[in-house]
């Protein structure tokens, strides 16, 4: 059974496709967490229920009768100013202190979210339908929804508007200073106080923007934000922070790596071997940043 | 001065007066027995505990209207006292000790979930309190010799190898392929033990047993290989999100199979939040409104279906009616003990032979109740509107077994 994957060399196609699509969406998480993170030098353990926030927005839109992929453009809306809320309601007053004290302060954020989302919204399962079918290749046995298609296509474009805004707005140049200096940024005469709101509420927003595409591809519930978190600062750590374009390319390779670990190792060690490869990548930074440092002696 | 000892002297009163009432809040209080239960109010199985209250409190006041329970000579009513579990097995714990040691409850009704029942059952079986629990299904809740818990419902290993036994009769009695995704929890491992048990007795061959981390979304990559290998059965249970992310991705992937057998179709809303998609899924139910069985409270299923309904706004799922069987067996327990003994009853309870509404109910020495098969439905559609449709046991098929699935590629 375990070697299925060289039998039907088919499969390779398929989960190949199938991890891209994954990273794909994974990395648009990760990228507003990159974000955040290095601006803010906050670890945002509230990630994932940011993102199943935005992904029930979209429900409701869809049981209100309108389609859930609309839901890409209204969550990251509503999102903004809930991550703009969460900042001057929490955030602020954790942003210049101890890396702890903000880990401390978003994961009470998260536990709260979870409660709030189990009681306003109950704890089933829920799904919504986006009907958008299934592309076929190979007489049918490689398949790809429509709608990670579509997911992996949002994904990209707002990743990539997220850069020009980034290079080329005033708030972006702003942020990107603040990121480098925040101090000398401030002598500058930027309003750092307004650019950490942005930002958290850019990341906000890029969390309903996935949370939406979740809605129609996977399922939601207020208890599974944590692996998207996870996911997220993995990417983040593989990638490195302010290196977008790695933070991309870590997080389609983490989805080709989980969904072949999938078919030769079996599917109760997918998200173990993910962590595995994470220690297996800290360790060989470590490695390489001794030598460096034996260099310099 | 005066009136301030005045006030302190009735505060005291007060205080004295609640104090022995809370003490004698114990078993019995007047023409009251008091139950005890910890369910889950808030937290993950909030929707599951809220459907295990409103069983329980359904049942007591009919139990109370019709007439209550009569203990030597004397007539009693059911009263419980409920706490809020969180969905959390230390609290449940704590609580189960409290309405023990605090309450003084001498009769405890159960959680729900598996998990929950498991922290509990210590906890009464420690201090000799006999508990009618009515979900928690997983197996190692009858492993342990308890001698003090009884289950109404059916052990989770007896789920799905009615689907098996299905499967290889619609096969010509030939054995058959198996492929299966288990989601790694305790009640979805006891429902893999009785599928690899049903396909040890019929010679069949399992060719995919995948184990889902709790933490997965995500299937595609089971169903790449199900649609490599073409097994005759596919089998999964993971809970509402298991199978909601099963049909999803089944009609994604186009992954046709002869026979599809789940759980928890009912708990997800299956028909309801995928349609057509989700047609003839082969579901395990432990109750479906169109059995036959019947009592003189609830009168049939049916009945039952309909009252709930005009109660509490929502079909009863059978997280409800298994709650609402368990204050049946109290009270036929009580009668026939005729005593108010805790251990007495604990005798009657293990000697229970009746029918319910929600079916027969007989113990084995280890509390599990041996006397209610489990059903087996199937999605189907007529136009847009999905519903269940008993196909097994044959008895009450309200409907035949499509079987094989149609081809995608057909539908």
């Amino acid at each position: 059974m375990d070697l299925l994957i060289f039998q039907a060399p088919i499969l390779m196609v398929q989960a190949s496709l199938d991890g891209i699509l994954l990273g794909i969406l994974f990395a648009l998480i990760a990228y507003g967490m990159a974000l955040q993170w290095g601006v803010m030098n906050i670890i945002n353990i509230a990630q994932g229920e940011l993102v199943i926030v935005g992904g029930y927005i979209a429900y409701f839109m869809y049981k209100a009768g309108v389609h859930p992929g609309f839901g890409i453009i209204v969550s990251p809306i509503i999102m903004y100013f809930v991550g703009w809320g969460l900042y001057k309601l929490v955030i602020n007053k954790v942003v210049d202190r101890d890396l702890f004290i903000s880990i401390l302060a978003t994961f009470g954020i998260s536990i709260l979210t979870q409660q709030l989302m189990n009681f306003i919204f109950g704890s089933d399962v829920v799904v919504a339908q986006s009907n958008f079918g299934t592309t076929m290749f190979f007489d049918g046995m490689v398949t790809l929804p429509n709608a990670k298609i579509f997911a992996a296509i949002v994904s990209i474009a707002f990743a990539i508007g997220l850069v020009i805004y980034m290079r080329k707005s005033k708030l972006g140049r702003a942020i990107r200073a603040t990121a480098q200096n925040a101090r000398a940024a401030k002598i500058m005469g930027v309003n750092t106080e307004k650019v950490y709101a942005a930002t958290f509420g850019i990341n906000a927003a890029l969390c309903g923007v996935a949370g939406s595409l979740i809605a129609i591809t996977f399922t939601l519930h207020p208890y599974v934000g944590l692996p998207y978190t996870v996911r997220s600062f993995m990417i983040v750590i593989i990638a490195g922070l302010g290196n977008l374009p790695g933070v991309a390319i870590s997080g389609m390779g983490l989805g080709v790596f989980e969904e072949f670990a999938d078919y030769i190792l079996g599917t109760e060690f997918r998200i173990g071997s993910v962590f595995m490869l994470l220690v297996l990548i800290l360790v060989y930074r470590r490695f390489k940043l001794s030598r460096k440092r034996e260099y310099l002696k | 001065m005066k009136i301030k000892n005045i006030i302190i002297t009735f505060i005291s009163a007060i205080a004295l007066v609640l104090s022995s009432a809370s003490i004698s809040l114990a078993k019995v209080v007047g023409d009251k027995i008091i139950l005890g239960a910890a369910v889950s109010l808030t937290g993950k199985y909030s929707t599951n505990g809220e459907h295990t209250k409103n069983g329980y409190n359904f049942a007591v006041e009919r139990i109370n209207s019709m007439g209550g329970v009569k203990v030597g000579g004397k007539t009693y009513k059911f009263d419980i006292i409920y706490y809020d579990d969180e969905s959390n097995s230390g609290r449940a714990a704590q609580l189960a000790e409290r309405l023990i040691k605090q309450d003084g409850v001498q009769y405890m009704l159960g959680p729900y979930s598996s998990g929950l029942t498991k922290a509990i059952a210590p906890v009464t079986e420690e201090n000799k309190i006999p508990m009618v629990e009515a979900n928690g299904a997983s197996r190692s809740l009858f492993t342990k010799g308890y001698k003090y818990l009884f289950a109404v419902l059916s052990a989770a290993n007896q789920y799905l190898e009615v689907a098996i036994d299905l499967a290889v009769e619609k096969n010509g009695g030939n054995p058959v392929k198996i492929a299966m995704a288990f989601e790694q929890d305790a009640f979805s491992q006891d429902v893999r033990i009785g599928v690899v048990e049903a396909a040890k007795r019929t010679g069949s061959k399992i060719i995919i047993d995948d184990k889902l981390p709790k933490e997965l979304n995500d299937m595609a990559a089971t169903l790449a290989k199900v649609k490599a290998t073409k097994p005759d059965v596919l089998v999964v249970s993971g809970h509402s999100k298991g199978a909601l992310t099963a049909i999803r991705q089944i009609a994604e992937m186009k992954v046709d199979v002869k026979m599809l057998a789940m759980t928890h179709c009912d708990a997800s809303k299956l028909a309801k939040q995928h349609g057509k998609n989700s047609e003839y899924a082969l579901c395990a139910a432990q109750w479906h409104k169109s059995l036959s069985y019947k009592d003189e409270f609830f009168g049939d299923g049916m009945q039952y279906d309909k009252e709930f309904k005009a109660q509490f706004g929502y079909a009863p799922p059978y997280q409800a009616a298994e709650s609402s069987a368990a204050l049946l067996v109290w009270k036929d327990a009580f009668e026939r003990a005729n005593s108010l003994d805790k251990d007495k009853v604990r005798d009657a309870l293990s000697k229970t032979e009746m029918q319910t509404f929600y079916g027969n109910i007989k113990f084995s020495p280890a509390g599990q109740n041996i006397a209610k098969p489990m059903v087996l439905f199937q999605v189907r559609c007529e136009g847009d509107k999905c519903e269940n449709k008993v196909v097994a046991p044959t008895k009450w098929a309200a409907a035949k077994l499509v079987h094989p699935i149609p081809k995608w590629s057909e539908r």
